[in-house]
Parts: C-alpha cells; sequence; structure tokens
C-alpha cells in the first residue's frame, strides 16, 4: 500500500488516543476497526444493540480527524432522490417558462440540466467534497433493499453517474461509517464490501470511564455503584438491557436529584430512567430484592 | 508451513464451519495484516474479525477456530520453575493448592488469570497419557472432573452472597462464571489435541452450530436459556420486516384527488402519482401445541414467538394437549415477562395430562367437543407436535373436520424429517390431511412464521 499523507489515524495505538482526547473511549477493536477504514479506504459496517455508540464513533471519528461530517438518516422508503440527487422540478419549470418562446429547445435543454438546478443530497454530497469527510449512513437496516443496491455502487467506486451531466468521482474518498441495529439482515454484498464492527455492552472498568467522562462532578463511588447495578441488571432477562445511553442518562439523573449515595431505595425509585419496559421493571425490582 | 499456507487453511476452516469468507474478503484481511503487521495476537484476531467476520453470532465460531489455527501459546501451561522445584503435578495437595486459587479468581472474575488457570488445570489434571494412536490424550471431562467443578460453584456462590450479591443472582453469576470457565479448559484442550494432531481434524468436529441453526429437539439446558433470550430480538426482526413488506405491497389503486392536488405545486403537471391505501388483513391464528417430553420445548418457543408477534395477527387462541385439551390464551398478556409466561406454561401443562401418554386422537376429539368455535372460515389453524400417538386411535375425521372448518392449516413437525413415519410416528397419515412441515430450529420457524403472517 502505497504511503499517503491522510487525515486519518495512523495507527490503531493513535486512533485510541486521538478518539480519547474528543471523549470517545474506544476499546481495541473499536481503535483498529477505525485505523483500518481510513488506512483500507473501506466502510465500516457497525452492529449492536440501541444505545451503545455506534453513531457516536463516527462523530467522534469526524471531531479526531478535523474532517466533516456528512450524515444520510435512513429510513423506510428512502429513495434515490433523498440519498444521491435530485432536480429541482419547480426552478427548471420557472425556467422554462420564465424564457419565454424565444429560445431554442436546444439551448433551454442543456440549460435547465446543469449545476444550477441538481439538488444535491448527502451521499453525492459527500463524494463531491474535496476537504476530509465522515458519511454517516445511519440505521442502513430501516431502508428497503433496493437502496442497498443503490449503496454498493456508490460504496464500491465512489463514484455517482448522473445521465445529464456524466460521472461524477471523488477525488478525496470519504470515510464512510454505516450503523445497523440488525433489525433486518443486510445483503452478502453489501456486508462484503464493509468492514465489519460488532459494539457490545463495554466491561465494568471501561464504562465507568465513559459515564466518569460523560458526566463531570459524578463521585468515583457512585460511579462505581451504578455500573455495578447496570451490570446486575444486564444478567437478567430483560426485554431491553440497559445500554451505555442509558448509564449516562442515569448518572446525569442522580447528580440532578442530588442523589450521593446509590442506596436500594434510590435505585428502586430512579429505575425508570434505566428501564423503559414495566414488566421489565417488576422484573428487576424482585430480582434485586428492591423495596418499592 | 508458512504463514500464507496457514492463512489459506484458516480461511477454508471457516468456510466449512458456514462463514460465507469471500475471496475479496480473504484479500482485505491479508492487506490488513500487511498493515499492522503480525506482532500482536489481539490485533492480528481483530483484522480477521473485522474483514471477515460480518455476522455477530458467527464470532463466537471463529474465536474458535482462530484459537486452533493461531494458538495463544504452544506446549504446556505449567511454569516450569514449578515443575523442577519438584512440586508434583497431580497430587492431592496440588488439587487443593489449585482449586484454592481458581476459587479466588473466579471470585475476582479475572479472566486472563482465569485462562492461565485454565491451561494449567488441563496440563496437570487432563493429560491422559499412554492412549493408543488416534485416540486424543487430552480430556477437558478428567480435568474438569477432578476439579469437581459442583464444589466450585457452591464456593463461589457463597464468596458473592457474603459480597452482598442476592442469592438468585450469586447463583446465576457463579453458574455462568463457572461455565466460562470450563468452556476456556475445553478450549485449551482442543489447543492441545490441535497442536498433536493439526487444526483440521479439530475443526471439524469441535464447531457447535450457531443458535439459529440449533436443533430444538437436542437443545441442552444451557441451549434453551440462549434460545429464550433470542425470541424478543426476533420477533422484532420478524415484525419490522413484515410492517415493511405490507408496506410495500399497501399500494391500491390511483388516488386521483390527491394526485391532482399535489400537481399544484408542478404547476398542473402530475409528477407525482398518489395512490390509495389497501385494506390490511389479518390472520386470525388457533394454535394446538403437543407439550408432552421433549416436544414441549419445541411449543413452548412456538408460542411465546407468535405471542411476541400478536399485533401482526388479528387474534390468537392457543391450547397444550397431551391427552387432554386446555386452553392458555389467558397466559399471555401483552408486555408480560417471557420468562414468567414461561414458567407459568410449563406449571399449566399438567392441566393438559390425565394419563400422561401423549394421545392425538383425543385431543383432537375433544377440541372439536369443546372449543369447535374456535374455528372459522378467517382463522389458520397450527398443529404443532411430532404425530407420534402412541398407537392410539387418532380421530382422522375430527382433523378432517378441524382444517375444512379453517381457512388455512399447518402442522409444524420438530422431528427430521428422515424420522418421520418411524416407530408410532404417523406423519403421513395427519400430513395427507393437513399439510406437515419439518421445523427443527429458529431459523425454519421464524420463516414459517413470516409467511404465516
Amino acid at each position: 500500500m502505497p504511503s499517503r499523507t491522510s487525515s486519518w489515524f495512523s495507527s490503531p495505538a493513535e486512533a485510541v488516543t486521538r478518539l480519547g482526547d474528543v471523549g470517545y473511549l474506544a476499546d481495541d477493536s473499536t481503535a483498529l476497526t477505525s485505523y483500518l477504514a481510513g488506512a483500507l479506504e473501506k466502510p465500516v459496517l457497525i452492529e449492536g444493540p440501541a444505545g451503545v455508540g455506534k453513531t457516536e464513533l463516527a462523530k467522534a471519528i469526524t471531531r479526531a480527524t478535523g474532517a466533516e461530517l456528512v450524515r444520510l438518516q435512513c429510513y423506510e422508503g428512502l429513495d434515490e432522490a433523498r440519498a444521491l440527487y435530485e432536480w429541482n422540478y419547480k426552478k427548471q419549470l420557472l425556467r422554462i417558462q420564465a424564457a419565454g418562446d424565444g429560445q431554442a429547445w436546444e439551448e433551454t435543454h442543456d440549460d435547465i440540466f446543469s449545476e444550477e438546478f441538481l439538488l444535491t443530497r448527502p451521499l453525492l454530497t459527500a463524494i463531491r467534497r474535496d476537504e476530509p469527510t465522515v458519511l454517516l449512513i445511519d440505521e442502513v437496516d430501516k431502508t428497503d433493499v433496493e437502496v442497498e443496491g443503490l449503496l454498493l455502487e456508490v460504496l464500491s467506486d465512489f463514484q455517482v453517474t448522473i445521465p445529464e451531466l456524466g460521472t461524477m468521482t471523488s477525488t478525496r474518498r470519504p470515510l464512510v461509517v454505516l450503523t445497523s441495529n440488525a433489525t433486518r439482515e443486510l445483503s452478502e454484498a453489501l456486508k462484503r464490501r464493509c468492514l465489519y464492527l460488532h459494539l457490545d455492552y463495554p466491561d465494568a472498568d471501561r464504562e465507568r470511564d465513559i459515564v466518569l467522562s460523560q458526566v463531570p462532578g459524578l463521585d468515583d463511588n457512585v460511579a462505581r455503584q451504578l455500573v455495578a447495578v447496570v451490570g446486575r441488571l444486564r444478567e437478567l432477562e430483560l426485554k431491553k438491557a440497559p445500554s451505555i445511553a442509558e448509564s449516562v442518562d442515569w448518572a446525569r439523573t442522580l447528580i440532578a436529584l442530588e442523589i450521593t449515595d446509590l442506596s436500594d431505595k434510590a435505585v428502586a425509585d430512579t429505575l425508570g430512567v434505566v428501564l423503559k419496559h414495566s414488566s421489565d421493571v417488576d422484573r428487576a425490582v424482585r430480582e434485586l430484592r428492591l423495596k418499592r | 508451513m508458512t504463514l500464507l499456507d496457514r492463512h489459506i487453511e484458516f480461511l477454508e476452516a471457516l468456510r466449512g464451519a458456514g462463514l460465507p469468507v469471500s475471496l475479496a474478503e480473504g484479500l482485505d484481511a491479508v492487506t490488513a495484516l500487511g498493515l499492522i503487521g503480525w506482532n500482536d495476537r489481539t490485533q492480528v484476531k481483530e483484522a480477521y474479525a473485522a474483514t471477515l467476520v460480518k455476522r455477530a453470532n458467527q464470532r463466537a465460531t471463529f474465536d474458535g477456530l482462530f484459537e486452533l489455527y493461531f494458538p495463544r501459546m504452544v506446549g504446556s501451561g505449567v511454569d516450569a520453575e514449578a515443575e523442577a522445584a519438584g512440586v508434583a503435578k497431580d497430587s492431592p495437595e496440588a488439587l487443593d493448592e489449585f482449586s484454592s486459587r481458581l476459587a479466588e479468581a473466579l471470585e475476582a472474575d479475572d479472566t486472563e488469570l482465569l485462562r492461565q488457570l485454565a491451561a494449567e488445570a488441563v496440563a496437570r489434571f487432563g493429560a491422559m497419557p499412554g492412549r493408543g494412536p488416534g485416540l486424543s490424550s487430552w480430556s477437558s471431562y478428567t480435568a474438569l472432573r477432578r476439579l469437581s467443578t459442583d464444589e466450585l460453584t457452591a464456593r463461589l456462590i457463597e464468596g458473592l452472597q457474603q459480597g452482598g450479591w442476592t442469592e438468585e443472582e450469586a447463583a446465576r453469576a457463579g453458574n455462568r462464571r463457572v461455565g466460562r470457565f470450563a468452556g476456556l479448559v475445553e478450549a485449551d484442550a482442543r489447543r492441545r489435541i490441535a497442536e498433536e494432531k493439526g487444526p483440521e481434524q479439530i475443526a471439524k468436529i469441535a464447531v457447535r452450530p450457531t443458535i439459529e441453526k440449533l436443533d430444538f429437539l437436542h437443545a441442552r439446558r444451557a441451549d434453551l436459556e440462549a434460545l429464550r433470550r433470542e425470541i424478543y430480538p426476533l420477533a422484532r426482526r420478524l415484525a419490522t420486516r413484515l410492517t415493511q413488506e405490507h408496506h410495500a405491497r399497501r399500494r391500491g389503486a390511483v388516488d386521483l384527488r390527491r394526485t391532482l392536488r399535489s400537481s399544484m405545486s408542478t404547476g398542473g403537471v402530475p409528477v407525482d402519482l398518489r395512490y390509495r391505501p389497501k385494506r390490511p388483513h389479518r390472520t386470525e391464528l388457533v394454535i394446538l401445541c403437543d407439550v408432552s417430553g421433549s416436544v414441549s420445548n419445541f411449543a413452548t418457543f412456538t408460542l411465546m414467538l407468535v405471542f411476541a408477534l400478536r399485533e401482526q395477527f388479528g387474534k390468537v387462541r392457543a391450547f397444550t394437549f397431551v391427552d387432554e385439551i386446555h386452553e392458555v390464551t389467558d397466559y399471555f398478556r401483552p408486555g408480560a415477562d417471557l420468562v414468567d409466561t414461561m414458567t407459568e406454561l410449563t406449571k399449566a401443562t399438567e392441566h393438559s395430562a390425565r394419563m400422561g401418554r401423549t394421545n392425538y386422537g383425543r385431543a383432537f376429539s375433544l377440541f372439536q367437543e369443546r372449543h369447535a368455535d374456535a374455528l372459522g372460515p378467517k382463522s389458520s389453524l397450527l398443529v404443532l407436535g411430532d404425530a407420534r400417538s402412541n398407537y392410539s386411535d387418532l380421530a382422522v375425521d375430527s382433523l378432517r373436520g378441524m382444517a375444512d372448518a379453517a381457512r388455512h392449516s399447518y402442522w409444524l413437525n420438530p422431528e427430521v424429517r428422515t424420522q418421520w413415519d418411524t416407530g408410532d410416528s404417523e406423519a403421513t397419515r395427519y400430513g395427507s390431511i393437513i399439510e406437515m412441515r419439518e421445523c427443527r430450529n429458529l431459523t425454519q420457524l421464524s420463516e414459517f412464521v413470516h409467511d404465516l403472517a
């Protein structure tokens, strides 16, 4: 691989430090995958339960490398016009009406299919940028299968063909991060083109560090207790196990309520912040022997 | 053997274990390894994982194979010094001393130390010298039996309870930690055998199928828990998929009024066509489950999955039977806890049994007698069971009556197709009335439930 002066990470260790500097505590596999994504110029597919920091990783990479973030939020019914580009019909109609009868059709035709009437959507925007760019394709499992086909073309060659304007190729490949909650199995073809990273709940020490870095002013002792309780909750069979986002929310709640010791009563009172199903709360109260 | 050979063998083994590793992905792995080098084993492993493993549930298989092809260490795990100092490799004192060190490590939950201890355990207590050629000379089973895992678990649970854990939690965590240690011991024994015989030999037999492909009838107790954990995410995935597909099909005829209205923004040119939504239709389900013996696991899983997907169906009624029929619809409350429901269901099994011998014919006749009104032109009938009726009267007419009353009817059989019609199985005779399908694992089950909704 030829050496290039790129702004992405130059080694896994550097990735840990630089991500740490911007407030994202990466573990080994996360750091390695972030490094490889830049070095191999391959998209990264991140899967994992909700709230473990998938989207946050993309944002952290953006901050750490001084790039700009272009975000494509996927949803059911997302189509080419929303993801890639669209012609500005209304403006084109206005242009035709304003031209009057004097202009020949050929001229008008060339005129209305020019840059001026092109609406670039996230994918095309990311490809056309000259500065370092992180392209975040969020919740890619929410889209229809057809959009995956579109992504395949864009992600393998980083080029888009617009019939009226010709092919646009990226001068500087963006770093692409796709996130998925695995509600749907993505196609093999798409997975094959990506590096894969499965983010899971962190171990107790790392989680405590994350909570402490996200919630300044939290007592170290409370953080330890909180992480222990969350760990115990994850061992129960719950419908939705608490993730890092919930731990952080909980820590913020404790600060707001000025609770300095996480007693059983305090846990029982604030359990609603962590658990989002009533049957989960019942179960936790029973298993942790909390009094309500 | 060169590094490249080892790499290619490793890819072959992954493919053999069912991971779809393509040529391009193999090349990616090589490029990635060229960048990070071979100095750090964890990084090599993560680089392989990032480029080759594209599904979270394949990670366990990958980890197992990686340990075989790129072992953590070669040779024995026992300290050379300790051996030289005259500590006997295997003696009652050594066992005592080792057990107490292990107990400490388990209580502290120190993964790295546990891994070392696992290697030591196999080296000291798992050796089976002097066995004939072709037989393994290491046994995790022997090692674990010498260490008496039950005692260890009990000690650990006690220790955890003193540390402020509640009894149930301590029991669960204790079992899990000892289970994990047993896994490490097994892995180390495999590593040693692989070292002696070459990894290809053991790669073929040592890799267990993923939870989706696991046979319901062969599930162990730990597997059942894992399966149960799978139900809720599976239901969520299925529900998303179903909603998406319903939405894709919901486009009906062109809605002229809305099309004209939207054309106003494009100067009267109807650029976007608008469509009327289609009326959704929902299947009503009547489920009859055989809950005798080994089939009961399968029946409960199917019930849980169907009820977790309740919104996708119009109305669901469930009955269980052995030789009596008992309605269990009320046990499923919306939003109720899975574990509780499952426990209640198991308790309710006794209502379904009178003599305790499965009798399909009697169950069908009783159903026709008492609950015939449950089936109507809108409902689908679903029978779950292995069609083994202890040579009793089959009541074919009752079943035919039920099938006629329902709109569709299906029979799911958890047995391998090759075992149908063996012994007291009446698969063909029942199968001629109701279409019978083989349904042995979660993948087959979720495919069926998806088609049903």
